[in-house]
């Protein structure tokens, strides 16, 4: 219930295209995207990339740990919040507000 | 001292069989040591000597075998998935889902991470931070020196032949088309090989492919349509194509008989339908079309005869053509003597075919091309010069470069600049020349080989050149930032240069052509007349302006020595002044000028002083 009202909240932000949920197998538990094949491609991309950047960090200096991960594209920002078993992503729009 | 050491050999022996036998050591020469040179030598005590005590290292080079590499996609399906649960079924995916949601750390999980996302989220939406903020901005050109640099080097597996033609793949610069001939007149040794090569960029130790026409190819060039197809001429008037998928046969020639019957110096594809079309020029004076279906027979033929009477016993043997697919019926042909022809293939008459001959050249034209971007205007390249013309004057170029030490063998324009032009010599230098930078010289001049450059070829998009030399090494050049980044004001600024020069040469015709027709109404005498009388009336006119002038400055002279003379009589005066009427030099402006002004002063301060007095006295 909280994790619904957590997800619906993300989803009403101004230009957040869709949500994603991934558990530590790069199994999509909820999703916001109607495809499901591009919910997989997402997860299984995503997820390789955030493991490589958080082990990049740790190698770089072992006390560290990745906190945040932003991937900027000409069209749009997709952006990742790890965790220990899960991995949370959101594809956003950006837009300036004046 | 000498030490001889004799042996002798009966005749009859020579030639037998070595046979060695053992003997016992003899001493030839006993040479004591000689007291006397020790004389010459200092015996030194200490001696100083360096010693390093250092790891001991070895350079050593390495080729290591070629790594390759491949690409690959990956497609993602679906995984992850623990055994009992079948990601096909939607039941089991959902039972599976639902029972992770239950778990508390997942809950507590997603809301911080949740809390997380919000605050970037919100960032993102409150302000761009990726937005460019100096985008109006332009990018200044920097400026860095003119300069070219050689990329790779493909030569010849052959020897004794020279690179004739160049040609570049058309879609993109991986490819390079070769043809290879030994073009001295019967000097190639018999068995010098006719292959000519594609070569593929990144390798250049292998040629991609070989083709193997009868003849050595003179000329080849890949089908601007289709990229896969190359249509080459060869040494012996034929003319073949080949497809590049098909192998190092040609796939079809022209019979001897119905072609040319000298070396086919360029080949061009034409603009059609169909696409295979093309057209080729040699030095028998002909210009044949061909269809690439079937080269039995050309379509069209047409004889470069500047008295336009299709006379193939005056014809100009032709060395250059010049075609521009945007103006598909109107082609340029370079002539041996020198001429250059303009033809329109649509012509109704055969007379009509041949618009304008050119008077170009004093050797052979190697080379002619139309500026990609102003096609009114082109560049030829002969003997010792390169010349810029421009279509519609005729009788002479509208800028021509210096005559050079050794003569050019083959130019073009830069695609991607129009007044950028490259122009390659017997010296083996290739020369860029830049019209907006300087006229006179080129703006870069660099050495590629020691050879004589015989041939180049510029890819597409105006970075790489391509150049050929004598010895069959072809090596590619690429060009500095400069000769390929085009500025805004360029085409208008090249513009009015040509401009400029046509008009100049429109003047110079007309005059030419009323001086001509004077000579044929007045006859030799009274042109002559007519000649003094304008030298007269020039020299006349010189001298009034000169008297007039110098009636100006005396004018002005004695205009100001009045001034000058009315400020001493009213008032103040200075010393300096004095001096400076004494001097009276009108040469001295600036002296003049602070005079003036001193004059002006002094009428003012004699005003005040006039004033003052009045005042005093009332």
């Amino acid at each position: 219930a909280e994790v619904e009202e957590t997800f619906k909240r993300i989803l009403a932000h101004k230009g957040v295209v869709g949500v994603i949920i991934v558990n530590f197998d790069g199994i999509p538990i909820r999703s916001s995207f109607a495809d499901s094949s591009l919910t997989v491609q997402y997860c299984a991309l995503i997820q390789q990339l955030a493991h490589k950047s958080r082990s990049a960090i740790r190698d770089l200096d072992p006390g560290n740990d990745l906190t945040f991960l932003r991937i900027r594209s000409k069209k749009n920002e997709i952006m990742v919040a790890p965790d220990k078993d899960y991995l949370l992503v959101v594809v956003q729009e950006p837009c300036d507000q004046p | 001292m000498e030490i001889q050491y004799v042996y002798t050999k009966k005749r009859a022996d020579f030639g037998r069989q070595c046979i060695f036998s053992d003997r016992p050591s003899e001493l030839l020469v006993d040479i004591a040591p000689n007291p006397e040179a020790l004389k010459e030598f200092l015996e030194r005590d200490p001696v100083d000597r360096a010693i390093q005590v250092v790891q001991e290292m070895s350079e050593h080079d390495v080729n290591t075998e070629r790594f390759e590499t491949d690409s690959h996609g990956v497609n993602h399906a679906e995984g992850g998935w623990p055994k009992d649960v079948n990601p096909q079924e939607v039941e089991q995916v959902i039972r599976f889902r639902k029972k992770v949601e239950k778990d508390e750390m997942y809950v507590s999980t997603v809301q911080n991470l949740g809390n997380q996302m919000e605050h970037c989220i919100r960032q993102n939406n409150a302000i761009d931070i990726y937005q460019d903020y100096f985008s109006d901005i332009e990018i200044q050109a920097t400026e860095e020196p003119p300069s070219a640099k050689t990329i790779n080097v493909f030569r010849d597996p052959c020897k004794d032949r020279g690179v004739a033609h160049i040609s570049w793949y058309p879609d993109g610069p991986t490819k390079l088309a070769i043809a290879y001939c030994n073009t001295d007149f019967q000097r190639a040794p018999k068995d010098t090989s006719t292959e000519s090569y594609l070569w593929d960029v990144i390798n250049p130790n292998k040629p991609e492919l070989a083709l193997k026409p009868v003849s050595p190819l003179v000329c080849l060039e890949y089908n601007p349509k289709d990229s896969h197809v190359l249509v080459g001429g060869c040494y012996n008037g034929q003319i073949a194509y080949w497809d590049s998928r098909k192998g190092s046969q040609p796939v079809e020639s022209t019979e001897v008989a119905n072609g040319h019957r000298d070396p086919v110096w360029k080949v061009i594809w034409n603009q059609s339908k169909t696409g295979t079309e093309c057209f080729s020029v040699s030095t028998d004076g002909q210009v044949l079309w061909w269809d690439t279906r079937k080269l039995s027979e050309p379509i069209e033929r047409l004889c470069l005869d500047p008295t336009k009477k299709q006379d193939l016993a005056c014809a100009h043997g032709a060395y250059s053509l010049e075609y521009e697919p945007t103006i598909p019926t109107k082609f340029m042909a370079g002539s041996e003597q020198g001429a250059i022809f303009a033809c329109n293939r649509k012509g109704k008459t055969d007379a009509d075919k041949i618009v304008a001959v050119y008077p170009g050249h004093i050797g052979p034209v190697y080379a002619l091309q139309r500026n990609p971007q102003f096609p009114k205007v082109f560049m030829s390249v002969g003997d010792w010069t390169a010349r810029i013309w421009s279509e519609d004057i005729k009788e002479n170029a509208i800028m021509w470069t210096k005559y050079h030490q050794c003569g050019l063998t083959d130019g073009c324009w830069s695609t991607a600049r129009p007044g950028v032009f490259f122009t390659s010599k017997t010296d083996g230098t290739l020369d860029v020349w830049d019209l907006l930078f300087k006229q006179n010289d080129p703006t870069l001049t660099v050495q590629v080989c020691d050879e004589p450059l015989q041939c180049l070829r510029l890819q597409e998009h105006g970075r790489l050149m391509a150049c050929g030399s004598q010895s069959g090494v072809a090596t590619i050049v690429e060009l500095s930032e400069g000769f390929y980044a085009q500025n805004r004001n360029e085409r208008n600024l090249v513009n009015a240069i040509f401009e400029r020069e046509t008009r100049r040469e429109k003047i110079l015709e007309s005059r030419h052509r009323e001086m001509k027709l004077k000579e044929k109404k007045g006859g030799a005498e009274e042109e002559e007349e007519h000649r003094d009388e304008e030298h007269e009336d020039l020299v006349a006119k010189a001298e009034a302006d000169f008297f007039a002038a110098i009636e100006n400055e005396k004018k002005l002279r004695d205009r100001r020595k009045e001034e000058r003379e009315a400020a001493l009589r009213n008032g103040q005066v200075d010393e300096e002044e004095e001096a400076g009427t004494g001097i009276g030099d009108a040469e001295d402006e600036a002296e003049e000028k602070q005079e003036l002004e001193k004059v002006e002063e002094v009428p003012e301060q004699a005003a005040e002083e006039k004033g003052e007095s009045e005042s005093a006295e009332k």
